[in-house]
């Protein structure tokens, strides 16, 4: 076990842990014999923006199988439209697995480089959330290991308890060693696009209201331009789609999927490459290329859905610093909240490349899920901007008071006692997570810095 | 543990009532420290130091430890007591220093061994015992406040530049040694600060305060930066002063 140092996708806050790669059940058991008092946590693809998949001076569990997606570990059943997939396939394979057979997954993030693991245990969201909800609804069943080298087969009617403890759990609760997930069936690979220009903060509201018709998308977006102030303060783009179906398109090969990878990032970037100036100049371009009247195309599924993923290693952009993503939500009525939140990163001079504003819908059964019925801002960045700590303390004040909450996926700063008035079910999910979990084992530097865990 | 803003939850500061140590625990604080240690002699001190603190930062714990810095063999203890209070330690400052300036040695030979022990055998020893610690916990930040004083030793205090000199280069050395194990060290060597140890003594050429200090210590914290020199000058100054041949280096007037 060579000790390694490691970060999560924003490459800040590295530690060294001890990391173990294993992929089968049995490779996976064999690891935990040898865990020390630092406990283990397992690891995906590294996707988590902070240090939910990384356990300092403990143990981590490496649990991918990216490079070959071939030979994915995927049995399907047509007729029930369900998958059964090892934790470590990534969305990608499945994605090329089931997109050619008319399927697909039925929620993913913003990049398909995410293990059946992680996004169970992060509960991920994406662009449908406000329709279908987020990941771990869509999931039938489980198998999860335990510390005690239990495996234990849990859905949402076998172990309810354990099986939404361990959805949105970050890994504290066991590791998910195989998953069966109900696909979504689509007729082609197209998206059928509309796009707009929204030109300040009350238009976007507006326009994704649920009074309004945000719910004829099953994929809903808007990208908002932070730095835009005065009467355009909030202006944004806001693209919805639906799967097209074959009337839609002319091809002869409606499911095609080609999710290749177009160019990397350079191994090296200056700190401070994408700055306030940088940024803007984007933003700018980024508006004014957008139709400024309604505008109807198809596009691709990576296009669409994984857009970043056609630059490897996106996250170097940043230099050596690395940088932070914040997403928070708050309840739909506290709309008053998020103009202010926007108004004090945009006053801070906060420059973010990406800004992104969606409606959620309902909450799942999890007490860790992150969504919930509101509205959820999400922004990167750079984690080397002079009074960081002490702006975020205040945007996570306003976030809280609104009866807010704080994604962990994605967190890498916010103090313990945010979790705790941001998830009020948070000691329902500690007893239960204690009763999964009564050595202590799982500790990850996440779950370390806030404290997710009973007793020390 | 330690944020991706480069906020520390938990500091201990040896050497609680120094006036570079408390100027750099001022800069750390900010929103998302969890728990300040202040390890000194003197507990009343140390308490009044954090009263106004602890107004700033009402949500920060503080906790005060009792030594003696010139107890070298009870470093494994102290650093033992501090874990027991916050587990984890992410930043360790060491800040504690004797400069005994004006002491006649010759005529009390022993008189040097407090200043050693203090300056040099117990910090080596706390170094190890809280390499050791934050090894295990695969990470950890020491911040060792070395001096000037160390580069090249003057007659005006040849025992205070000896320990200065030993202790910046086994701390170099350590840092080595504790390469890919998250742990690393940061060495501060300031010029003559302006504080209550330098009090009545003729300020050097390129003097800095407590508080440059602090905000050079803060600026390096996060980053890879082995060795930082308050006013930053000094590192040329010195380069030059190391090598001067021993005739004119004798001649100079310090």
């Amino acid at each position: 076990m060579p000790p390694k140092r490691l970060s999560g996708w924003g490459r800040t806050a590295w530690t060294v842990s001890d990391v173990i790669s294993a992929r089968e059940p049995d490779a996976i058991k064999n690891a935990l014999i040898d865990v020390g008092p630092r406990g283990a946590i397992a690891r995906g693809l590294g996707r988590s923006y902070g240090a939910a998949a990384q356990n300092a001076g403990g143990t981590v569990i490496e649990i991918s199988s990216d490079a070959d997606h071939e030979g994915a570990d995927i049995t399907f059943s047509p007729e029930s439209g369900i998958i059964d997939v090892a934790s470590s396939v990534s969305l990608d394979a499945i994605l090329r697995f089931s997109v050619p057979r008319g399927w697909f997954v039925p929620v993913t993030p913003g990049t398909r480089f995410v293990t059946v693991g992680g996004a169970i245990a992060s509960d991920v969201h994406g662009k449908n959330h406000h329709v279908d909800g987020s990941f771990g609804q869509h999931v039938r069943a489980m198998t999860v290991l335990l510390s005690s080298g239990e495996v234990v087969e849990m859905s949402p009617d076998l172990h309810p308890e354990w099986f939404w403890a361990t959805v949105g759990g970050m890994g504290l609760t066991g590791i998910v060693l195989r998953a069966q997930i109900a696909l979504l069936p689509i007729e082609t690979s197209q998206v059928l696009v509309e796009t707009e220009r929204l030109g300040n903060f009350d238009a976007v509201i507006a326009a994704m209201s649920a009074d309004g018709d945000d719910d004829r998308y099953r994929y809903s977006v808007c990208w908002v331009d932070l730095l835009a102030t005065g009467a355009s303060m909030g202006r944004g783009v806001l693209t919805r789609g639906n799967h097209a179906q074959l009337s839609d398109v002319s091809s002869d090969d409606p499911l095609k999927y080609d999710p290749r990878l177009r160019v990397s990032a350079p191994g090296w970037v200056p700190n401070g490459l994408l700055n306030k100036l940088s940024i803007r100049a984007f933003n700018e371009v980024w508006y004014r290329k957008a139709p400024a009247q309604r505008h109807v195309g198809c596009e691709s599924i990576p296009a669409f859905f994984h857009p970043l993923d056609g630059v490897t290693n996106w996250n170097r952009l940043y230099g050596n610093q690395g940088f932070i993503q914040y997403q928070f939500i708050v309840p739909l009525h506290r709309t008053d909240v998020l103009r202010r939140v926007i108004e004090t990163f945009s006053d801070a001079g906060v420059a973010s490349f990406l800004a992104v504003l969606k409606r959620m819908g309902p909450q799942n059964l999890s007490p860790m899920s992150f969504p919930t019925q509101g509205w959820t801002l999400t922004l990167d960045i750079a984690a080397g901007l002079k009074g960081l700590p002490e702006l975020l303390s205040r945007v996570d004040a306003m976030v809280l008071d609104a009866g807010g909450r704080h994604y962990l996926a994605k967190d890498s700063h916010v103090a313990p006692s945010a979790v705790r008035r941001g998830y009020p079910r948070l000691d329902e999910w500690l007893s239960v997570r204690e009763a999964m979990d009564p050595a202590g084992m799982w500790k990850s530097d996440l779950s370390r810095r806030l404290g997710l865990f009973q007793g020390v | 543990m330690k944020n991706g803003v480069g906020v520390h939850q938990n500091i201990v500061l040896f050497g609680g009532t120094s006036d570079i140590g408390v100027a750099i625990l001022r800069e750390i604080l900010q929103p998302g420290v969890a728990r300040v240690v202040l390890v000194s002699r003197d507990i009343a001190r140390s308490e009044v130091v954090t009263e106004q603190m602890s107004q700033a930062f009402p949500e920060v714990d503080f906790f005060h430890i009792r030594w003696d810095a010139a107890d070298a063999s009870s470093m494994q203890q102290v650093v033992s007591e501090v874990v027991n209070v916050v587990s984890d330690i992410d930043v360790a400052i060491i800040a504690q220093g004797l400069l005994n300036e004006g002491r006649d040695y010759f005529a009390d030979p022993a008189g040097l061994v407090e200043m050693a022990n203090v300056n040099f055998t117990g910090t080596m020893s706390l170094m190890y015992g809280l390499g050791a610690h934050m090894r295990s916990q695969g990470y950890g930040k020491i911040v060792l406040l070395s001096s000037v004083a160390g580069e090249r030793v003057r007659r005006a205090n040849p025992a205070y530049g000896a320990t200065k000199a030993g202790i910046d280069g086994f701390a170099l050395a350590l840092d080595h040694e504790l390469s890919d194990t998250g742990v690393s060290i940061l060495i501060v060597r300031p010029g003559f600060v302006d504080t209550k140890m330098t009090a009545g003594m003729k300020k050097a050429p390129l003097s800095t305060d407590a508080q440059s200090v602090a905000r050079a210590t803060m600026r390096a914290l996060s980053g890879k930066t082995k060795v930082i020199w308050v006013p930053g000058a000094l590192r040329w100054l010195f380069l030059v002063l190391k090598n001067l041949p021993l005739v004119i280096w004798r001649r100079l007037p310090f």
